[in-house]
């Protein structure tokens, strides 16, 4: 076959032309990968050696005193803060270090934050249309059309954090409970690969958590998600695997009950309340 | 909501846009009527002068509309949108002046008259082409929106908010007051641009332009309103929104925060442009008092008497804040700026979200009824 007719033939879709699905390369295990990080704020060690690993797929919990580091090192994978020194990978293709924000989110790092940040101003529905996974420039935003595939997928979202009869209210008025939902299911509107949660449960009731603890460990296998949270209980009732953080380090890694039976965290932290 | 539509034809399924252009279009068509029909002793006849008045309060609710679209969706506070206002106005300004020709008081056919007042043997380079229409209307919106871009994307780029981006904005439009002061920058010091003939071979004296001129900036009006609709009632202005109330979780999402804010601040200051050069015609100067630090603020306190982020709002306040002032000005000149302040201070207290505020909450209790059932259903 000669090579015009390879080029012409209409039935082959070139490589190139084909969209990548997730550009980001797992294939060696771990999702994300940190080593050696380090940050220090007028002289205070925040962040001091670093060294984390999470697999794809993995529900991990990390906990740790207030102070930890645990938000800190948050901010170093998505972007809001660089660290002095070490290395941080997303997959084994992007150095999260060379990207800024908008490019992290958009490669598939979802954040909740610590205190649950919706756009009260905007609907319910128009908080996950706005997070919804799209090309996000400035034409391509003033030009978009709700279309009904869209919809479907927003309508799906509401349904799974159970906010379907709040559609079209104002996130403002929401209970914090709720905003905690909404935020998650922003993230997942992201179609992120990687999920940080930070304090998930904060305010939450009882039925409230456990309703969280079953979405979370939904997620798990499907994405990535990284718990940081205070409340035992919660985690115990999530975790498969811990790890603890103190003064800037990692201090001991393993399952709930390794970590809770490990005389340096007893000793740190989990002392009275375990 | 009005999801599946072309971004800009979006705006006209929506009520509020439909009757803010009826409304405008009657009162053009009005005016009009008034203007050429009555006879003139009778009372309903509506004088040229107040044709011009009222294209004069028609280019500053432009001007609202385009600080709205910054302060009410954004969340920037411009408080030196005068500066935009008055390139606009500088470019038109320069175009009307090479209009005049050889009927100047010293008769150059090319050099303004100020120009050969200093003694200037050829016009600056930065003249050039301004005896073009097509070109000074382009530059019209040029001007203002390099500003715009140039200023907007170090401010922005360097995560400038909320109060130290209005205080650069006012030094901004300060800086330039002052160079436009000076005669060595080649726009008339402080005498501005006068003495205009002229506009596209119409004589700007006679009754017939000024009606073109008014009918003009309503329609300059109608468009811009209809543009920023657009851009607020599109996904576009959902993300502004999210901007302005959480700026880092916009980030996070994966917008770039800091585009939306100079595109969206970019398109105010060509309105406020447009505005500015359909301003100056009418009035028939255009000097630096324009740039004063002190006009910005009145256009701020027009948007915030009118209610924020509703535009038409901005409109409302424009208008009747202006008229006040003719009326006070007329009466007690040394009352109005105690007027003004008591009036912003009025509104702040006891209507904060202005007068469109107060609308909406009349509409929403008309609603109330219907929207029950639907709430419950």
């Amino acid at each position: 076959m000669s090579i015009f007719e390879q080029l012409t033939n209409r039935d082959q879709v070139f490589d190139f032309l084909t969209p990548v699905a997730s550009p980001v390369d797992v294939r060696h295990g771990p999702i994300l990968y940190m080593e050696g990080v380090s940050v220090s704020f007028d002289g205070f060690k925040a962040i001091n050696n670093l060294n984390l690993t999470i697999d794809d797929g993995e529900l991990r919990c990390i906990i740790g005193p207030n102070g930890a580091g645990k938000t800190t090192m948050m901010d170093i994978i998505t972007g809001k803060t660089r660290p002095d020194t070490g290395s941080v990978w997303f997959g084994s293709r992007h150095n999260l270090l060379r990207m800024n924000e908008p490019d992290i989110a958009t490669l598939g790092i979802g954040r909740k934050f610590q205190k649950p940040t919706v756009f009260e101003a905007l609907t319910v529905f128009e908080n996950l249309e706005l997070a919804m996974a799209a090309d996000k420039r400035i034409l391509p935003t003033l030009t978009a059309i709700m279309t009904a595939e869209y919809r479907d997928r927003i309508d799906e979202i509401l349904e799974m954090i159970g906010l379907q009869a709040l559609r079209d209210k104002p996130a403002g008025i929401l209970s914090h409970g709720q905003k905690q939902w909404l935020e998650i299911g922003m993230l997942l509107m992201q179609k992120p690969r990687l999920l940080l949660v930070d304090e998930p449960v904060a305010g939450m009731t009882e039925q409230e958590m456990e309703r969280t603890a079953e979405l979370l460990t939904s997620l798990a296998g499907k994405q990535s998600v990284v718990v940081v949270e205070h409340d035992m209980g919660f985690v115990r009732s999530i975790a498969r695997k811990v790890t603890v953080l103190h003064q800037g380090s990692v201090l001991a890694e393993g399952t709930m009950d390794q970590v809770s039976n490990d005389p340096d965290v007893i000793k740190v932290y989990l002392g009275e309340e375990a | 909501m009005a999801t599946s539509q072309t971004w800009l034809l979006r705006p006209f399924q929506e009520r509020s846009t439909q009757v803010f252009l009826g409304v405008l279009f009657a009162a053009l068509v009005v005016v009009t009527f008034l203007h050429l029909y009555m006879p003139e002793d009778s009372a309903l006849h509506v004088s040229a002068y107040t044709v011009t008045l009222l294209g004069k309060y028609l280019c500053y609710a432009l001007l609202a509309v385009a600080v709205d679209l910054v302060w009410g969706y954004l969340g920037i506070l411009s408080l030196g949108h005068g500066a935009f206002f008055a390139l606009g106005g500088y470019a038109m300004g320069m175009y009307l002046m090479r209009q005049i020709g050889d009927r100047g008081v010293y008769g150059d056919p090319v050099l303004p008259d100020f120009m050969v007042f200093l003694n200037w043997q050829e016009l600056p380079w930065y003249w050039q082409g301004f005896d073009m229409a097509w070109f000074a209307f382009i530059m019209v919106l040029l001007a203002p929106g390099l500003l715009a871009l140039v200023f907007g994307f170090l401010a922005f780029r360097s995560r400038v908010t909320g109060v130290y981006l209005s205080i650069i904005t006012q030094a901004l439009t300060f800086a330039l007051m002052l160079a436009f002061f000076r005669n060595e920058m080649g726009f008339g010091g402080n005498n501005g641009l006068t003495d205009f003939k002229d506009i596209l071979g119409f004589n700007l004296r006679s009754d017939a332009t000024r009606l073109g001129l008014f009918l003009a900036t309503g329609i300059a009006l109608a468009v811009g309103y209809v543009v920023c609709r657009a851009i607020v009632t599109s996904k576009l202005g959902r993300v502004s929104v999210a901007c302005r109330d959480a700026e880092a979780r916009t980030r996070f999402l994966g917008y770039r925060v800091e585009r939306v804010q100079l595109f969206v601040f970019v398109v105010s200051a060509m309105l406020a442009g447009v505005a500015g050069a359909l301003y100056v015609p009418q009035v028939g100067i255009i000097n630096p008092s324009e740039f004063s630090p002190l006009f910005s603020i009145e256009i701020v306190v027009w948007v915030a008497l009118g209610g924020r982020a509703t535009l038409y709002g901005a409109v409302i306040g424009a208008l009747l804040v202006n008229y006040a002032k003719t009326v006070f000005t007329g009466i007690m000149p040394d009352a109005w700026l105690f007027a003004l302040g008591a009036l912003f201070v009025l509104v702040t207290v006891f209507l904060p979200k202005g007068i469109a505020g107060l609308l909406q909450k009349r509409r929403q209790k008309d609603d109330d009824q219907p929207g029950a059932q639907e709430a419950t259903a």
